[in-house]
C-alpha cells in the first residue's frame, strides 16, 4: 500500500519501528523529549519508550555524543542527535578520534555501532554557523557511514538500516526537507547502504547528487529535456559505501558527468567523484566533469546572498550545458 | 608494581634498540595508582586509562605477554599490533581502548557505566587520567552528566603535578583538583597517590558506592613520575631535588615493601616477587621478539565489521 509521509513522519516511524524491534536502541539530544526536538522527529518518542531510551541531554556535544561511544562499546545502540550539523566541530574529538578508531586501535576487540543523527544545509537564513554541509569531512575519515536521504521513503529506509550496521554511521538529514511528501510504503525494509538510485534515466548526460540538492537535479533533469537534453539522475544515498559502479555505467553510457551538491565546492565530496570518474571513465569522456556546489565563502543570512552561494536547478542546468557544450 | 616497573624499564631498553617505536610514555613512580585500584576491581568491571597506562592495564589483568607484542607492533599484540602503546585493549579483563587524546575518555566511561547501570549490571567503571586533562571541556561535562545520570563512574585523577612539560601552578588555579569534582556534586577525596593501601581503601569505597547505585566517585590521587614525560624528556622544567626526593623517600615499590616487612613478609618473599617477574617479562620480550609481523593486507581489517 502507497502511503504519504513527510521526511521527518518518515524518520519517526524509522525511529519507533527500530525502538521497538531492539530494545539496546536509546535516543540522545538537546530538547528531543518532551519537545520532540526542534524539527519534532522525535516527537511523542519520550511518551513511548520513556525518558531511560529518550535521554534528554545538557547541551554537551562531546559530552554525549562520546557517551554514546561508551555505550555504543557496551552493548547498546545509541543514536545521538546533533541538532545542527555545524555542532560536529564541537563533539569532533569523540566522532572522529574516538567514534571512528575504537575497532581498529583495539584490533577488532570493540565495536561502536552507534548512529549519529543530524540535519544540515542552508536556504532559510540560518546563516554561517548553522547552514554548513560537512559530509566530505566524515567522508575523509575511515570508519563511519554516511546516509543522505533524499526523500522520505529513503529516510525512513536508511534510518532503519543505520540501526543494523555494526560501525557509526552518521545520518545527515536536510532541514528543507523535513516537510517535504513522498510516499512511504506500510512495511518499508531497511535500505542497504551502498546503493545508489536511478531517479530518472536518461542518454545525455548523468547528474550525481545526494540530499536536498538530488531535488534540484530532478528540476533541472526536467527542463533540460525541454530543451532537448535528456539528463539521467543518479541519487547516491549513501557516500560512504560509495556506489561508483551504478555511477560508472550511467556515465560510460551517456559520457558526461555533472555532480551537484550544496557543500562548498573546494575539496567537496564532488572533487573525489569527479577524480573517482575521470580515473574509471577517462576514455568514456566528452567533457570535463562539472562541479556544482555552494561557493566558496560562508553561507551569509542576507537572502540574495544565501541565494547566490547555495546551488540551485539553474546551476545545475548551466553545467548540464556546458558539457554538452551547449548554451 | 614491580611489574609494571620492570615491564616499563624493557620497554626503555626496546625503545632505545629500536624495536618499540613512536612515543613511549612511562609510570615510573606512579604504580600504587594502578595496583591499588586494580585490587578493588573485579575482571568485568571496566577500565579506560589513558597513554600512561601501562601499569593500569597490567594491574588490571592484560597479558604481559600480549602487552609486549604489542609494544613490538606484533600481530600476537594484544590490539594485533594497531594499536601500540597508547591504545592497549583487553575486552576479556573490561579493558577498553585506552585513549591517547587527553581527556578523550571522560565521556566514554560515562556511557560504559551508563550501559551498565541500564542492563542492572553492577559493575563500576575505572577512568585514569592527569590533572592536565581536567583542564578539558570533556572533563567537566562528563562528570556533569555522569553526576546527573547516577552512574558508577569512578574518576582516579594522577594528580603528579605536570602536564607533559608544564607545571599545575601555570596551568590550573586549583591546588588540589577533587575541588572540581565537588562543583558538580560528585563525592571526592584526596589520597596519597604512592601508598597502594590507601589508594585500594579509597577505590573501594567507590567500588561500593557505584555497585550500590550511589553514583560517580572522584579520586585525586597525589602522585609523580619520577621518568620525563616521554623518553627524551630533557626535564628542564623542573628540579633535580624535586624528582630525587619522590624517586627515593616517595617511591610507591620501596614504600610498599618496607611496610610489608615490617608487617611479617619476608625479605625472601619480596625477591621471589622480583624473581617471578624477570621470569614472565624474559618470557613476554622473547614471545613478543619471536612474532610476527601482521600480514600486509591486515590493515584493511577491523576497520568497518563484517
Ligand atoms: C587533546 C590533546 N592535547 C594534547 C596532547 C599532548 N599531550 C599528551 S600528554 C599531555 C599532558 C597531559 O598531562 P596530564 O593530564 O597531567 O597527564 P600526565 O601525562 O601527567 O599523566 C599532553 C599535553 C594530547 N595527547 N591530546
Ligand atoms: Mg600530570
Amino acid at each position: 500500500m502507497i502511503r504519504e509521509l513527510t521526511y521527518s513522519q518518515a524518520l519517526r516511524e524509522a525511529l519507533t519501528e527500530e525502538m521497538e524491534r531492539d530494545a539496546n536502541i536509546i535516543l540522545m539530544g538537546e530538547d528531543i523529549g518532551v519537545y520532540g526536538g526542534v524539527f519534532k522527529v522525535t516527537d511523542g518518542l519520550m511518551a513511548k519508550f520513556g525518558e531511560q531510551r529518550v535521554i534528554e541531554t545538557p547541551i554537551s556535544e562531546s559530552g554525549f555524543v562520546g557517551a554514546a561511544v561508551g555505550l555504543a562499546m557496551c552493548g547498546k545502540r545509541p543514536m545521538a542527535e546533533l541538532m545542527f550539523m555545524d555542532f560536529a566541530w564541537v563533539a569532533a574529538d569523540q566522532i572522529f578520534n574516538q567514534a571512528t578508531k575504537m575497532r581498529q586501535m583495539s584490533g577488532g576487540q570493540v565495536s561502536v555501532p552507534m548512529v549519529i543523527r543530524t540535519q544540515q544545509g542552508g536556504g532559510r537564513g540560518n546563516a554561517a554557523q548553522h547552514s554548513q554541509c560537512l559530509e566530505a569531512h566524515f567522508a575523509h575519515i575511515p570508519g563511519i557511514k554516511i546516509a543522505l536521504p533524499a526523500t522520505p521513503h529513503d529516510a525512513k529506509g536508511l534510518l532503519k538500516q543505520a540501526f543494523r550496521e555494526q560501525d557509526p554511521v552518521v545520518v545527515i538529514e536536510h532541514k528543507l526537507l523535513y516537510n517535504t511528501k513522498g510516499d512511504v510504503p506500510e512495511n518499508l525494509a531497511p535500505i542497504p547502504f551502498g546503493v545508489a538510485e536511478i531517479k530518472r534515466s536518461g542518454s545525455d548526460v548523468t547528474i550525481i547528487s545526494y540530499s536536498r540538492t538530488l531535488l534540484h537535479a530532478l528540476e533541472a533533469a526536467d527542463s533540460l529535456a525541454k530543451s532537448g537534453i535528456s539528463a539521467e539522475v543518479i541519487d547516491l544515498r549513501t557516500i560512504m559505501p560509495l556506489d561508483m559502479e551504478t555511477v560508472v555505467k550511467s556515465v560510460r553510457k551517456t559520457n558526461r558527468a555533472v555532480v551537484a551538491h550544496e557543500a562548498h565546492r573546494n575539496a567537496g565530496f564532488g572533487a573525489e567523484l569527479a577524480a573517482r570518474i575521470t580515473e574509471q571513465c577517462f576514455g568514456w569522456l566528452d567533457a570535463p566533469v562539472e562541479r556544482v556546489a555552494a561557493l566558496d565563502v560562508p553561507i551569509a543570512y542576507s537572502q540574495p546572498l544565501e541565494a547566490h552561494t547555495l546551488p540551485s536547478p539553474e546551476k545545475i542546468i548551466a553545467a548540464a550545458k556546458k558539457v554538452m557544450y551547449k548554451n | 608494581m614491580h611489574l609494571a616497573r620492570e615491564f616499563e624499564r624493557r620497554c626503555e631498553a626496546l625503545f632505545q634498540q629500536g624495536l618499540v617505536r613512536g612515543s613511549l610514555h612511562m609510570c615510573i613512580g606512579q604504580e600504587a595508582t594502578a595496583a591499588g585500584a586494580a585490587l578493588a576491581l573485579r575482571d568485568d568491571d571496566l577500565l579506560i586509562t589513558n597513554y600512561r597506562g601501562h601499569g593500569h592495564a597490567l594491574a588490571k589483568g592484560i597479558s604481559p605477554r600480549a602487552a609486549m607484542a604489542e609494544m613490538l607492533g606484533k600481530v600476537t599484540g594484544c590490539c594485533k599490533g594497531k594499536g601500540g602503546s597508547m591504545h592497549w585493549t583487553d575486552v576479556s579483563k573490561g579493558i577498553l581502548p585506552a585513549n591517547a587524546i587527553v581527556g578523550g575518555g571522560f565521556p566514554t566511561i560515562v556511557g560504559a557505566t551508563l550501559a551498565a547501570k541500564m542492563d542492572k549490571l553492577d559493575r563500576v567503571g575505572v577512568l585514569f587520567f592527569g590533572d592536565g586533562a581536567t583542564n578539558q571541556g570533556t572533563a567537566h561535562e562528563a562528570m556533569n552528566l555522569a553526576a546527573i545520570w547516577k552512574v558508577p563512574s569512578i574518576f582516579i585523577c594522577e594528580n603528579n603535578l605536570y602536564s607533559e612539560m608544564t607545571p599545575i601552578s601555570k596551568t590550573t588555579p586549583n591546588k588540589d583538583l577533587a575541588e572540581r569534582a565537588l562543583a558538580y556534586r560528585i563525592p571526592a577525596v584526596i589520597v596519597d597517590g604512592n601508598d597502594v593501601e590507601a589508594m585500594n581503601d579509597a577505590v573501594c569505597n567507590a567500588v561500593q558506592r557505584g555497585r550500590r547505585g550511589d553514583g560517580p566517585t572522584f579520586i585525586e590521587a597525589k602522585t609523580y613520575r619520577t621518568v620525563g614525560h616521554m623518553i627524551g624528556d630533557s626535564q628542564i622544567y623542573r628540579p633535580k631535588d624535586e624528582v630525587e626526593l619522590w624517586r627515593t623517600e616517595r617511591d610507591p615499590i620501596t614504600l610498599c615493601a618496607s611496610k610489608l616487612l615490617t608487617r611479617g613478609v619476608t625479605a625472601a618473599e619480596l625477591s621471589a616477587i622480583e624473581h617471578d617477574v624477570t621470569a614472565i617479562l624474559d618470557d613476554a620480550v622473547q614471545f613478543a621478539k619471536e612474532s610476527p609481523y601482521p600480514e600486509l593486507d591486515e590493515v584493511f581489517e577491523d576497520v568497518y565489521g563484517k
